[in-house]
């Protein structure tokens, strides 16, 4: 089987064709921020309100397999510095993502980031993070993949309290979460983030304060924390939809955003992103700050995305459809598409509007900027910054810049 | 056929019985007319379909009759004074539907007898005795029948009494047929032989035939259906519109036996077409009629009125984009459609469309549907209102169509348009139906027990009151047993007031509704309310009120939105969020905006629909 790509017409055909980049697309290369995404799609069981790209069978074919899976993985990196080369962009950061890349063997992460050290050159102060389940982690992995070049880990902690934990199909109990982080901590992480998941169906005030507190005391840098979102298609959404679960209520949301940031902010965290918070600049996650900034990325794995010089693609889903097309030598990408001006446009402000930092006016229309004046006096942008020419979010702003974004780019 | 005394344009009229079938809706004439079809050998079996003569498609789909057929039938009666002898039947099928009344009454001037259908498992109901005083009132030989003998629920002794006691017959002179298997059809076409006059005519004389029907057909133009009443029309003839004077050359003149067939021409008391290349029935209008262009008569017949829209209703199309669409869709409907007035309107709300007046709640569904259908278009209609006559105190005077173009400033006298009801029902339900019609200011005329355990009931009442959900609340207070049926009655005073609905301050005109003064507190309260259900939270508070003039009456808030950020990890896939937000997008696009708040299509949708009564 040989593919093509459909946004690039019936030509050229891939495996693995430099010619895949444009030259406009090649030419942004040398001169932007570049990162690795390396997706792994393994997770013991699937908690009932997750839709990522997960599988937990572990007979998905061959190359699909937990055991190959590195290997697999690899020979996508292989076929990304073919691509980008001859000279390869330096790898600024790289993320390891699920999924729960701790179902494989650390060893296993650590090969995949060495062949990517061999394949591309790497900044000094790169950044290497992965997530990491709480369960699924222990001291001796933990200084494995701290030996192997990881400098930060991003652990899926979602709540302290047990009922939650339960709603959310966790595997994990209560405690371990921050456990998992001083061990990381002992093992040498410079940094450490904790997943939270609030407005869960029986969630309290105080269940949520406890999640909280469980955070601060743990020794983390970094906490995001999401509302939860009742996905399509999920466990979750069936229990919704027969009633079994009542629908997270906006309002209660609102409240526990509130909460969060006063608590956070409390204790020296400052938000960042819209649902990121961080100790100070040097604690924030580069490799997200890379995504909102649209710079480059290459995704490796199923159903990983990657985007350079406004071309995205997004590989197949299925890891057998993966390694199967990568095994004939195929590029596994199963679409793509290139930014128009309009989009470029459209996601600077979405992505640009969620950020501490903001966004400049003039990244806005004509009608774009009066509506932002307007926004400001809606308590919604903050007055200075507008009056310095960003628009950055206030505290009910940042509860509402969906809307805004949309206003903003009527 | 043979016999050339039946052949049209030479038919002896004392061998002509023009009769039409009236019932209530669905007690089996359609299925009758179909089995008439069959033994008078005019349609062989396998060319069978069930209910032939319900020939649009939203009628098979409904299963009721919209349109009145008319088909010629030759028989022979088996015995009796006429026995051997070939006569024509000329066979009108008609709607049972009160909104379609109007067909019927035009079905009864051609004719000289009626069928009366009544479902022996049901007995009389409401439209039953609306089309019986019908035929009376023009004069009609009735011939009594239960229909539907078959059904094991059928109750013939207990009905032909119900109808012996109505229209003073003997129980016995009621014929018993079943529709579906075909008993006692010809008996009763022996009886029609029988029974109904011949019609009566000048053969001499000037031409003359009234126009009972005018249909546009998409190939032929219109199709105009007569009665001839004195004379002859032949093919060749130039024929002249009496009301108008307009003149035109025949293309074609026929018999419908059970499809068109082209004939030379149509005598005295014959029933039949003609085509003549105009396009808009309005050229040819029901009640008009026709004579020759040369040896023209001098006295028209007289006519009936034209059909009154009783229900106006804003029909808007749900993507404003699609204006022209629905002018053209409603401008080919009006081919067809002599009931139907429609002129253009705004809402600051709802963008362009037309205020469209119908005959009745049933009219203004199928006439909805067609153009949804036919059209490919999404509409959104405004809930339904009559018409109301307002004297100022300075002698002007406004009629109002639309709830929104109410007058301000003083008024002498409000009137609205009233209707004779006739309930009836098991005699059970005589004190929740007095409630209910109580309830909406009806005054009750008369009461007649039908049998019983039956009884009539009839009422004044607000023909507003009865659009606004009157028969769903009959029906589901009667478990379905009640049956209604209206007439115009005129007018009368009434205190009634205009509620207005304000979102933020500013009045939605597509909500603004006539009442009664003393249900205007309670309609305010169930708008606000559903309608705070139906508007999505905004980044602000939006009070929602109902008011009379400036006075509020009733009041809702939404509240502002407090979260409307999708806080969650997408990782590399930042597609997936631009197209959740490009989809969003989209449906702000299509939200109408009532000053600064956003009011999704579905809301008005919903909002309007549930004011509306559902289907009878
Ligand atoms: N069992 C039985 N059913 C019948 C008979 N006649 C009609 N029906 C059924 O009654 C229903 C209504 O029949 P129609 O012939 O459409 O009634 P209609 O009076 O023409 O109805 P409208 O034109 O809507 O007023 C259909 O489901 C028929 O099949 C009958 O003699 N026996
Ligand atoms: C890519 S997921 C996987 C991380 C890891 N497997 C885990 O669950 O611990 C990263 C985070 O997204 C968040 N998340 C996943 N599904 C979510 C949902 N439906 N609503 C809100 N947050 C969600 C969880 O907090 C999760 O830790
Ligand atoms: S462990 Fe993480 S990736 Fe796996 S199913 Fe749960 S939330 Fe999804
Ligand atoms: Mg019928």
């Amino acid at each position: 089987m040989t593919t093509t790509l459909p946004i690039l017409g019936d030509t050229p055909t891939l495996p693995a064709d430099p010619s895949m980049l444009d030259d406009a697309a090649r030419a942004a290369v040398p001169t932007t921020p570049f990162g690795l995404y390396v997706h792994v799609p393994f997770c013991a069981t699937r908690c009932g309100y997750c839709d990522f790209n997960t599988y937990t069978s572990d007979e998905l074919g061959p190359g699909a397999n937990r055991s190959e899976y590195a290997a697999t993985a690899i020979a996508e990196l292989e076929l990304a510095a073919r691509v980008l080369g001859p000279e390869p962009p330096e790898i600024s950061t790289v993320f390891v993502g699920g999924g729960t890349p701790t179902l494989l063997p650390a060893a296993d992460l650590v090969a995949v980031l060495d062949r990517a050290r061999q394949l591309f050159p790497v900044a000094p102060d790169v950044e290497v993070t992965t997530e990491a389940n709480p369960e699924s982690v222990t001291p001796e992995s933990l200084a494995v993949l701290r030996a192997g070049g990881f400098t930060r880990i991003s652990l899926g902690m979602q709540s302290a309290a047990p009922h939650v934990l339960a709603v959310l199909d966790r595997r994990h109990t209560p405690g371990r979460a921050a456990a998992a982080a001083r061990e990381a901590r002992a093992a040498g992480f410079e940094h450490v983030n904790l997943d939270l998941i609030y407005g869960a169906p029986g969630e309290t005030d105080a269940d949520w304060d406890l999640s909280l507190q469980a955070v601060l005391d743990a020794p983390v840098d970094h906490v995001s924390a999401y509302a939860l979102i009742v996905e399509q298609g999920t466990k979750l959404a069936r229990r919704v939809a027969r009633g079994e679960l009542p629908m997270p209520d906006d309002d209660v949301l609102a409240d526990r955003y509130e909460q969060a940031d006063r608590v956070l902010r409390g204790a020296g965290l400052e938000w960042y992103e819209v649902s990121n918070w961080a100790t100070d600049r040097a604690a924030r996650c580069r490799h997200n700050e890379l995504y909102w900034a649209n710079a480059h990325w290459w995704g490796i794995g199923p159903g990983a995305h990657s985007h350079v010089g406004g071309l995205r693609w997004w590989n197949v889903k299925h890891p057998a459809a993966y390694a199967a097309r990568l095994a004939e030598g195929s590029h596994p990408a199963a679409g793509a598409e290139r930014l128009t001006p309009e989009d470029v446009a459209l996601e600077t402000v979405m992505l640009g509007l969620r950020l501490r930092d903001g966004l400049a006016l003039t990244a806005l229309s004509d009608a774009g900027r009066a509506r932002a004046a307007d926004a400001v006096a809606r308590g919604l942008l903050d007055p200075e910054a507008h009056a310095a020419g960003r628009a950055v979010l206030t505290d009910p702003g940042r509860l509402l810049a969906d809307a805004l974004v949309r206003d903003l780019t009527d | 056929m043979g016999s050339t005394v039946t052949a049209p344009a030479r038919t002896d009229p004392a061998r002509i019985r023009n009769f039409c079938i009236i019932a209530h809706i669905d007690h089996g004439k359609s299925t009758l007319a179909d089995r008439m079809l069959e033994v008078t050998g005019i349609i062989e079996a396998r060319q069978m379909r069930a209910q032939y003569l319900d020939r649009m498609d939203i009628e098979r789909e409904r299963g009721i009759t919209i349109k009145s057929q008319n088909v010629r039938l030759p028989w022979s009666p088996r015995e009796g004074e006429h026995a051997g002898v070939e006569h024509v039947l000329d066979m009108i099928d008609t709607p049972g539907h009160v909104d379609f009344t109007y067909e019927v009454s035009r079905s009864l001037a051609a004719c000289e007898g009626a069928v009366l259908l009544v479902d022996a498992a049901q007995g009389i109901e409401a439209q039953t005795l609306a089309n019986l005083y019908l035929a009376i009132e023009n004069d009609l030989t009735i011939i009594p029948v239960l229909n539907k003998i078959d059904l094991p629920a059928a109750q013939p002794e207990k009905y032909a009494a119900e109808i012996a006691h109505i229209i003073g017959c003997d129980p016995d002179d009621v014929l018993r047929v079943s529709g579906k298997t075909g008993e006692g059809v010809p008996e009763l076409l022996d009886r029609i032989v029988e029974r109904i006059p011949a019609p009566t005519g000048v053969d001499e004389g000037p031409a003359r035939a009234m126009i009972f029907d005018s249909v546009y057909d998409i190939y032929r133009g219109v199709i105009t259906y007569v009665r001839v009443v004195d004379g002859r029309i032949n093919s060749r003839d130039r024929i002249k519109m009496m009301s108008t004077g307009a003149t035109h050359e025949l293309l074609e003149i026929g018999v419908i036996s059970p499809e068109p067939k082209p004939v030379e021409g149509l005598g005295v008391g014959e029933v039949g077409y003609f085509i003549t290349g105009v396009k808009d029935v309005r050229q040819s209008k029901v009640g008009d009629t026709v004579t020759l262009q040369h040896a023209a008569a001098t006295e028209a017949i007289g006519g009936y009125s034209d059909p009154k829209p009783m229900v106006y209703s804003g029909l808007y199309p749900v993507d404003g984009s699609d204006y022209q669409l629905l002018r053209e869709a409603l401008d080919k409907l009006l081919l067809n459609d002599a009931a139907l007035t429609y002129e253009p309107e705004t809402s600051a709300a709802l963008g362009f469309g037309f205020r469209v007046g119908f005959l009745g709640l049933l009219h203004l569904e199928i006439v909805r549907e067609r153009l949804e259908r036919e059209s490919n278009l999404s509409l959104i209609s405004t809930a339904p209102n009559v018409v109301y006559r307002v004297e100022m105190e300075d002698g002007s005077e406004h009629v109002v169509t639309n709830p929104s173009d109410w007058p301000h400033g003083k008024m002498n006298a409000i009137y609205e348009p009233v209707v004779n009801a006739t309930v009836i029902a098991p005699s059970d339900y005589t004190g929740t139906i007095m409630e209910l019609c109580q309830s909406r200011r009806g005054s009750l005329s008369g009461m007649d027990y039908l049998s019983e355990s039956r009884v009539e009931l009839r009422y004044t009442l607000p023909l507003g009151e009865i659009i606004f959900d009157f028969f769903d609340a009959l029906k589901s207070r009667t478990r379905g047993y009640a049956s209604l049926d209206y007439a115009e009655a005129g007018e009368q005073q009434s205190d009634l007031v205009k509620v207005d609905i304000l979102l933020q301050g500013e009045a939605v005109d597509a909500f603004s509704s006539i009442v009664h003064k003393d249900k205007a507190y309670s309609y305010g309260v169930m708008m606000a309310g559903k309608l705070r259900e139906l508007i999505p939270r905004q980044q602000f508070e939006v009070p929602i009120q109902a008011a009379v003039g400036a006075r509020v009456i009733a009041r809702e808030t939404v509240r502002a939105i407090r979260k409307d950020v999708l806080a969650k990890c997408y990782g590399g896939d930042i597609s997936r969020k631009r197209k959740l937000l490009e989809k969003q997008k989209e449906g702000k696009k299509r939200m109408k905006m009532v000053g600064r708040v956003e009011v999704p299509q579905e809301a008005f949708v919903a909002a309007l629909s549930n004011a509306e009564p559902t289907k009878k």
